[in-house]
């Protein structure tokens, strides 16, 4: 037999020659970086292994933002990397047990449609008890409230994904005995990576809007500063140090952008080779910066050298174990034991928990019951109100923009910078505008955070729906003499109809959460507060209350539930059937 | 029939879906087929038959509900060994190029990266992939995905390589193509695979590749017919024998009454004694009918369905379910795979469109029971109307919840053309339509 011509070919990633010189700055450049966060790494460790200072004198000079900004940075890198393993484990056990899969999801669901805030005076003692005299305790409590803030929505994703793989990949995956290792690197993660990289970015952003809270809060008599980015933010604002807000913002945005520069768009191109297509997509992504460490020579050695060969050896690994179990055993008694034992302890916490909270609520008094209820009522007018102001503009702007191209190539990237900036972050800016100038105070401020902090899920949505609409079908109307009014009607409103109903969904949702910050707030030694659930539920946190915290929790969460079943469930089925644009 | 042993063989494999209430949906009629070595069979079948069901059975992604399948003689449990799939959409990872896909099976036997390597490019020079190997399927045509779904199957080298409508999502040319390159390769014992089980609802793709053709028939799934294709090769389409072969399995499908098998074995499904029986709906459309009476009576009202389907350029398995509807409605009559239309389908074939509307309504009502029973319904309620939920459970008794749903809509279909009811989507409801 003659060689086949192929085997001659190197198949792995191999540097370019004659870009020599960029492709070494490329190392370089990764060298440093490298060596700049195990650096980083080491200041931060040692902050944390040091005393215990639960509240850190926080210095307004600009010359202390990069250590905070660090420190902000790795506490919700470590919260990232802790929720992707969950929820990558968290799906994967939901979609291939189906006893498990009969509870995780709907524990998912309630979960999601808790606020961060609710489970802060709970985490922050446990952590403290844990760690009496480190601030480690400290530390790890406000990575596990950020982690708690980011988790959901990734699990939801994986597990999504998992569930809608093409039959036939997954027969293909059996019939070819892939092992389980193999079926996970090469059928099921690949699949699920587009979600999980959108989802990462979405949860990135929740990350960054809950930082605030996260790092300066008061529990019961307690103070809590952690130094940060977001505590330097608020402490900024309550001195009314306009300079130093601005400073903070400015360090803040910059860090947005960079990372969307360098992680998120290089993590967007890679990925589009795992979108699952059968015919090549008209503009793949681009990142210089994916590029540039494509060419890396020290990159494509690691490549060669290390995670090529040792990727190998466990899939070898695998495979030869895989093929010697007999076919189709059902799961090892240890295993199956441990399984039953885990469903047994959580069956007991689930029950046990659900008694004590049986108890507080058949406590409650009926003014106490009326003041939730009746905060449920405001903040629900508020964040009615917040939608409603948020759709008055957004849509309009988002079909103009839409629409037309060249107002696109301007506004998008303006606007998707301004969306970056998390509304917490501002927050204390336009409190402190909002006093100074008398114009309502708390009346308007909780709007106007929900406002600043939803808009942008409209708007964008707004935007992807009227790019989507066929051009035939506005030649039609253009052809037809539509009036400005029926041009609306019968075509722009149906035709962004099911982008404006995943709009409303999160904004709606990001409306609640933000109440809780919006309603009641530490500000220069006074509190602001506002009648509304969330000013309830921060309130029970800060002092801990927690029977009162549970009561609203739950309130809280029943009626997100419940607006997602009833609905917007419903209209996106309608968004699925009747206003689906396909040809 | 040869005499060597059979490599796989199924003993009264049985498939049913049980359902809540006790009732059970077969999909498979007990049945017995043995895949012998050296030999091409293809397993033939209109959709609803369960011919994939019964190739996932052969290769042990799918546990018969009753039955066994045997393995040179041995009873299974889990997949079979040495078997590989072709699929019909090709079920290629597009994350991995042509090379990795077709190693991956080989990396499941936990083979070594080098002689990974070098099975891996000798098979992708077999089927013609040669220079091909780093792209991905994305960037490739369907017939070249198809050809790394061949490599992917057959580089491991299996005993029996199973195909579920390998070629039918590909064009006319393409296909053609490929099935010539793969008996290539099967008779010049290029490949040391020993038996293709070929399924496939194309009649003449089965005449042309098989050594034996397995005639399946649906509601439940049984074999109808199984024949030997004793004719040399390489075949040519045009021959009289071929044609004839072509010509006797179209009569086979296109006479679903008449049984060429014995019937399926005594246990029968819990619910068909418990309500009148549906005849499945074909699913045409009323449109699809009258071009088709039209066409048949410019012809002088009597032709052969395969010549028929030939001229038309069309698949027969396209033109089958367009036939069963009107032979339903009485408007043709089918014998022996001649079909003759009938003075009512001539009335219908030269209406206008009103008149045609209402000889399809009588012709409905009278002949199909579901649009009967959905019209008696209608016209009980005080209001005229009922929701569509409560049909799709009558009819989710006796077929899969997915075939329960095209019946549906195509039973509504031929209600709105009918006017024998209007169907509001948003509501979901069927309005009786009052003449």
């Amino acid at each position: 037999m003659r060689l086949p011509s192929a085997m001659l070919k190197p198949f792995a990633i191999r540097p370019v020659t004659g870009e020599r010189t960029r492709s070494h700055l490329t190392d370089l450049l990764i060298l440093a970086a490298g060596l700049a966060v195990f650096y980083g790494i080491l200041v931060l460790g040692r902050s944390w292994l040091g005393p215990f200072t639960p509240a850190a004198n926080i210095s307004r000079s600009p010359r202390a933002l990069p250590l905070y900004a660090a420190y902000s940075l790795l506490r919700m890198a470590i919260a990232y990397f802790a929720s992707l393993g969950f929820a990558l484990v968290y799906g994967y056990l939901a979609a291939y047990y189906p006893k498990a899969e009969r509870w995780l999801i709907p524990i998912l669901d309630i979960m999601q449609s808790i606020p961060v805030l609710s489970f802060l005076p709970g985490v922050m003692l446990a952590m403290i008890a844990v760690f009496p005299h480190s601030q480690v305790g400290v530390e790890l409590g406000a990575i596990l409230l950020i982690f708690t803030g980011q988790v959901w929505n990734i699990a939801f994703s994986f597990y999504t994904s998992l569930k809608s793989i093409p039959r036939e990949l997954t027969e293909a995956a059996h019939i070819y005995r892939f092992s389980r290792w193999q079926r996970l690197t090469r059928l099921e993660l690949p699949y699920a990576t587009m979600g999980l990289v959108w989802n990462s970015m979405v949860s990135a952003a929740g990350g960054w809007f809950f930082l605030i809270a996260c790092e300066m809060f008061v529990l019961g008599k307690r103070d809590f500063r952690l130094p940060g980015l977001g505590s330097y933010l608020q402490t900024a604002a309550s001195a009314g140090d306009l300079h130093a807000i601005l400073w903070g913002l400015g360090v803040m945005i910059a860090i947005i952008v960079a990372i969307d520069q360098l992680v998120w768009r290089p993590v967007i191109a890679w990925s589009d080779k795992f979108k699952f297509e059968q015919v090549e997509g008209d503009e793949p992504p681009h990142s210089v910066v994916l590029a540039m460490l494509r060419r890396s020579p020290a990159l494509a050695w690691l490549q060669q050298r290390a995670i090529g060969p040792w990727g190998n050896r466990i899939t070898l690994h695998y495979a030869r174990r895989h093929a010697r179990r007999s076919p189709r055993a059902d799961g090892a008694p240890v295993t199956a034991w441990l399984g039953r034992l885990l469903a047994a302890a959580a069956a007991v916490g689930g029950a046990c928990a659900l008694w004590s909270a049986g108890r507080v609520l058949v406590g409650l008094t009926r003014p106490e019951l009326v003041e939730v209820l009746s905060g449920a009522g405001a903040t629900l007018l508020r964040v009615l109100a917040a939608l409603v102001l948020g759709a008055a503009w957004a849509i309009p702007a988002g079909v103009a923009i839409g629409s037309s191209p060249r107002l696109a190539r301007i506004a998008q990237p303006l606007a998707q910078i301004a969306a970056s900036v998390p509304a917490t972050a501002l927050f204390p800016v336009v409190l402190l505008f909002l006093l100074r100038t008398g114009s309502g105070g708390m009346g308007v401020a909780p709007i106007v955070l929900m406002l600043l902090g939803t808009q942008w899920y409209i708007l964008f949505n707004v935007i992807a729906g009227a790019i989507g609409i066929p051009s035939d079908l506005k030649e039609a109307a253009k052809v037809f003499h539509f009036r400005r009014i029926d041009r609306w009607r019968l075509l722009i409103l149906p035709g962004i109809f099911p982008y404006l109903v995943t709009g409303f969904v999160t904004a709606a949702g990001g409306a609640w959460n933000a109440s809780i910050i919006a309603e009641y707030t530490h500000f220069q030694g006074r509190i602001y507060q506002a009648t509304g659930l969330g000013s309830i539920i921060s309130r029970a946190a800060d002092q801990g209350n927690f029977d009162q915290l549970l009561v609203a929790t739950t309130v809280l969460a029943a009626i997100v539930v419940v607006t997602n079943r009833l609905l917007w469930k419903r209209l996106y089925r309608l968004a699925e059937t009747r206003y689906k644009l396909d040809t | 029939m040869p005499a060597a042993e059979p490599i796989i063989e199924m003993r009264q494999v049985e498939k049913w879906y049980d359902l809540p209430e006790g009732n059970r949906i077969e999909v498979i009629a007990p049945t017995d087929l043995a895949i012998y070595p050296e030999q091409i069979v293809a397993l033939l079948g209109p959709s609803g038959s369960g011919k994939s069901t019964l190739l996932r059975i052969v290769s042990g992604l799918t546990a018969p509900s009753a039955g066994q399948v045997l393995w040179h003689g041995e009873p299974l449990r889990g997949l079979t060994p040495s078997v590989s799939i072709v699929f019909q959409n090709f079920a290629l990872f597009p994350w991995l190029n042509v090379l990795e896909n077709v190693e991956a099976p080989l990396e499941a036997q936990a083979c070594g990266p080098i002689d990974r390597r070098k099975r891996a490019l000798k098979i992708l020079d077999t089927v013609g992939l040669d220079g091909f190997e780093t792209a991905y399927p994305k960037e490739l045509s369907g017939g070249m995905k198809q050809r790394v779904g061949f490599a992917r199957g057959l580089v491991v080298e299996p005993d029996v390589l199973l195909m579920d409508e390998p070629f039918s999502a590909l064009d006319v040319l393409t296909a053609e193509n490929l099935r010539g390159e793969l008996l290539e390769l099967w008779e010049s014992k290029k490949i040391p695979t020993r038996a293709i089980f070929l399924v496939t609802h194309n009649i003449e793709e089965a005449v042309l590749l098989a050594d034996r053709v397995v005639v399946l028939g649906r509601n439940p799934g049984r074999i109808r017919a199984d024949l030997d294709v004793n004719l040399p090769r390489p075949r040519d389409r045009k021959s009289q024998r071929f044609l004839a072969l072509v010509d006797h399995i179209y009569k086979i499908l296109t006479e679903p009454n008449v049984e060429h098998a014995p019937p399926s074995g005594p246990q029968q499904a819990a619910s068909e004694s418990a309500a009148p029986s549906y005849p499945m709906l074909p699913h045409a459309r009323p449109g699809g009918i009258a071009g088709f009476l039209e066409i048949l009576l410019d012809r002088g009202g009597k032709d052969d369905v395969y010549r028929l389907a030939d001229e038309l350029g069309m698949e027969v398995s396209d033109l089958l379910p367009i036939i069963e509807a009107s032979a339903m409605l009485h408007f043709v009559q089918v014998r022996e795979g001649d079909i003759e239309i009938t003075p009512q389908g001539k009335a219908f074939a030269e209406a206008d469109i009103l008149t045609r509307k209402s000889l399809f309504r009588e012709a409905a009502l009278q002949y199909v029971p579901l649009l009967r029973q959905i019209s008696n319904a209608l016209r009980a309620k005080a209001d005229r109307t009922m929701p569509d939920d409560f049909f799709f459970d009558i009819l989710d008794e006796h077929f899969s919840q997915e075939e329960a749903k095209a019946q549906l809509n195509t039973a509504i279909h031929w209600g709105r053309y009918a006017e024998i009811f209007d169907y509001d989507a948003n509501t979901g409801r069927l309005h009786l339509t009052e003449a």
